[in-house]
Formats: C-alpha cells, structure tokens, sequence
C-alpha cells in the first residue's frame, strides 16, 4: 500500500434537502442511518472524472511515476455505458499509458474485491505497481423519491496505489457471495425490460432495507472474526475498523459484537458522505488518516458488503 | 415461562438493543408508538428474543408483533 486518494463531490445535500421527497424528515434519517449530510456529482463530476481525481491524489502520495502503473483497476457499478469500461479512460487520463486496465463490478463489495485482484496480481508478478479505484454516480441509479434508498446513496471516488513489497500488507480476502438473495438489493428492471416496457419508469435500485440490514449484522460478524483469523491477529492488534459505510447501525452492530478495544478507530465517513457503494473504503480511510485517527502501519480490518450478496474481509497495513 | 417472565425477558432485551427504559415496558405497549423501536431496533430485538426463547419468528410474522403483549403469545405458541 503505497497511497491513497479519494474526490468528494463538491455539492454537500443536507437531510432537510431531500426528507420532503420521501416524506420523512431529518431526525428519521440521521436515526435510521446515522447519515447528516452526502455529496451529490454534477455533470462536471462523471464516474471517470471523480476516479481520475481519486487516482492522482494517491498518485502523488506514493510517488510512482504514471507511467510505471502495470494495472488499473475500477470497481464501479454505475458506468452509464455498456462498454467500453471506464478504466481504460481512467488509466489514459493518469498517464499510466503502460497498464492493463478494466473494471469490476461486486457493487458494495466492489472495492474490497479489486483490492484483492490488483494485490494478487502484484504477489504474482503479473503487475508491479497497481491503482484500485472505485467510483460511483448512485444518484444516477436511486430515485429520489423511494423512502427506502434515496437517504442512504450518494456519490464519490476513492483509490488505493498497491506496490510490490517484501513484507505481505494486504492480507487474502475472506470472500462469498449468495445468489439465491441477489433480489434483496437489486434494479427495479433490466434494460431489455426498460426498452420494451411502453411508459417504463428508468431503472433505480431497489432494497429489501431490514432483510439486508439483519443479514449484515449476523453474517458480517463471523466474516470479520474469520478475516482476523486468516491474518493471523486478533482485534487487540487493529488500529482501525474500515467497514463499507452502508448505515452507522449496522457498524454500531459490528463493532459492537467484536469487542474493539478503545484504541481500535471506527470508520464513520459515511455519516458526512452517505454510501457511496464501491468507494465507501477509501473515503472512509482517508477520512481517519486525515484526522489522525489511524497512523501509517497501523492494522486496518476492511470490510465490504452488500449487493449480490457478497462480501470480502481484508487486513491492510495502513500506509 | 409465565407471560410476566416473558414480558421482564422481553424488557431487558428491549433495555440492551434499543435503550428502552425497563420499566416502561408491559404487554400493551406498542413498541413503534410506546416504545420507540423503529423497524431496524425491531430487527434486533427480534434476533435477541430468537436467542433467548429459542423460537424462530419469521419476517412476515414480524410485522404482526404491535405490541409487547402480541410478542408474548407468539413467544407462548412457539415454544
């Protein structure tokens, strides 16, 4: 781990922005998900603009001349266009103009698997220096007015620089995904339905808000535990929490289970950012090193989760 | 267990995951309006009380559990 960097869109929306649209108001939102305000991208602020930005700031923080990035990597799941994938853009505009480049797609998940390919990439020589981006335009998918999402989802970028090492900083994935529950977070319908529907509303997502909130709170505990187990440390040795920052409560439910002594740092970005799906991981980290809450080669437990549903538990060397 | 027994059970599950004061807590309470337990604090409570009473109470029967005292007879009948 070499650098990190994120984009936080300039226009801030606060709860009392939007409650009116769901017929709600600024104390159900900040009680049901801890979330006071997110930020919203303009039309200046598309997925590749924001991951360009994310990019070059961590870039700049580990040093790595552009043009000695091997692979770059973005988790999105909201490119507007069936292809090309964006990060062949992306890694264009860097100057990283000697990469592989392509995009995944695990949605909230999304960052935490791409950490784990441009990592296993690196281990296997296959790439020296490696950009994991995730970026996401949500409110182009999330209607404004479905009391179930438009409070929780917002939009911003974030990515990690990975370097080889002689020391291993990013330990093997624990990782899953559950098919037969992929209708809990999902789109209301698919293009070819949108195409052939007379008068269809464009697609949104949708969520099954309780269904995934208890499935995060009893899976992802274990998932945490085993991810620990497979690094070899216990939570004592932590510095920081770095969950996908889906609702405070289901981190306050995390934490809470897995007995974080004081000094272990709890992500909460996502009570000024909302969840911006894929680059949650990222926002939320820098958010602790900006304030000095994490120090450079401290342990982080990072946590993905949601749409799929899947999941994928790390450990990192903060760098 | 005698529905008193439930409904003391009942409470310092309620007192834990959701911060309701014990002593508020009886069998005609609504735990939405009384209470104050919105749906994700009910998801919580109803893992506890799963937990603690060994039963299974299934999503859509959730949403049939108004009261503490509606809870209760569930909590009798699937013992």
């Amino acid at each position: 781990m070499a650098g990190v960097g994120v984009y936080r869109p300039e226009k801030i929306v606060l709860n009392d922005d939007i409650a009116h649209l769901i017929d709600s108001s600024d104390q159900w939102i900040r009680e049901r998900s801890g979330i006071i305000q997110r930020r919203y991208a303009n039309e200046n602020e598309s997925v590749a603009d924001m991951a360009v930005a994310a990019c070059l700031e961590a870039i700049k923080e580990s040093g790595i001349n552009p043009v000695d990035i091997d692979l770059v990597v973005l988790a999105t799941a909201t490119n507007p266009a069936q292809l090309p994938n964006l990060a062949m853009e992306i890694a264009t505009r860097i100057g990283a103009t000697n990469a592989g480049a392509y995009d995944i797609g695990a949605a909230c998940s999304g960052f935490s698997y791409g950490l784990a390919v441009v990592s296993s990439a690196i281990l296997s020589g296959d790439a020296k220096n490696a950009i994991i981006v995730g970026s996401e335009r949500m409110t182009d998918f999330v209607s404004e007015k479905d009391r179930g999402t438009a409070f929780l989802f917002a939009d911003g970028a974030g990515a990690f620089v990975v370097t080889s090492s002689d020391k291993t900083e990013i330990s093997n994935p624990v990782w899953g995904a559950d098919g037969t529950l992929n209708d809990w977070i999902c789109m209301t319908k698919d293009w070819s339905s949108y195409v052939n529907e007379k008068d269809a509303e464009f697609p949104a997502l949708k969520m099954e808000g309780q269904k995934v909130f208890r499935w995060a709170i009893t899976e992802m505990v274990g998932i945490a535990q085993r991810t620990l187990e497979k690094a070899g440390i216990g939570v004592d040795d932590l510095g920081a929490f770095v969950p996908h920052q889906a609702n405070q409560r289901i981190t306050d439910h995390i934490a809470k289970s897995l007995k974080f002594p004081p000094h272990v740092a709890i992500a909460r970005d996502g009570i000024n950012m909302g969840n911006t799906t894929a680059a949650t991981i990222p926002l939320a980290l820098d958010t602790l090193r900006r304030n000095g809450e994490v120090k450079s080669g401290d342990l982080a437990l990072l946590l993905g989760f949601g749409a799929g549903l899947a999941y994928s538990g790390q450990v990192i060397v903060v760098p | 267990m005698t529905d008193e027994q439930i409904v003391s059970e009942l409470a310092v599950i309620l007192n834990e995951v959701a911060g309701v004061d014990q002593s508020k807590v009886s069998a005609d309470k609504s735990f939405l309006d009384d209470l104050e337990v919105d749906s994700l604090s009910m998801v919580e409570v109803v893992m506890a009380a799963e937990d603690k009473f060994g039963v299974k109470i299934p999503d859509e029967e959730v949403k049939n559990l108004r009261t503490v005292g509606d809870a209760v007879a569930f909590i009798k009948k699937s013992a």
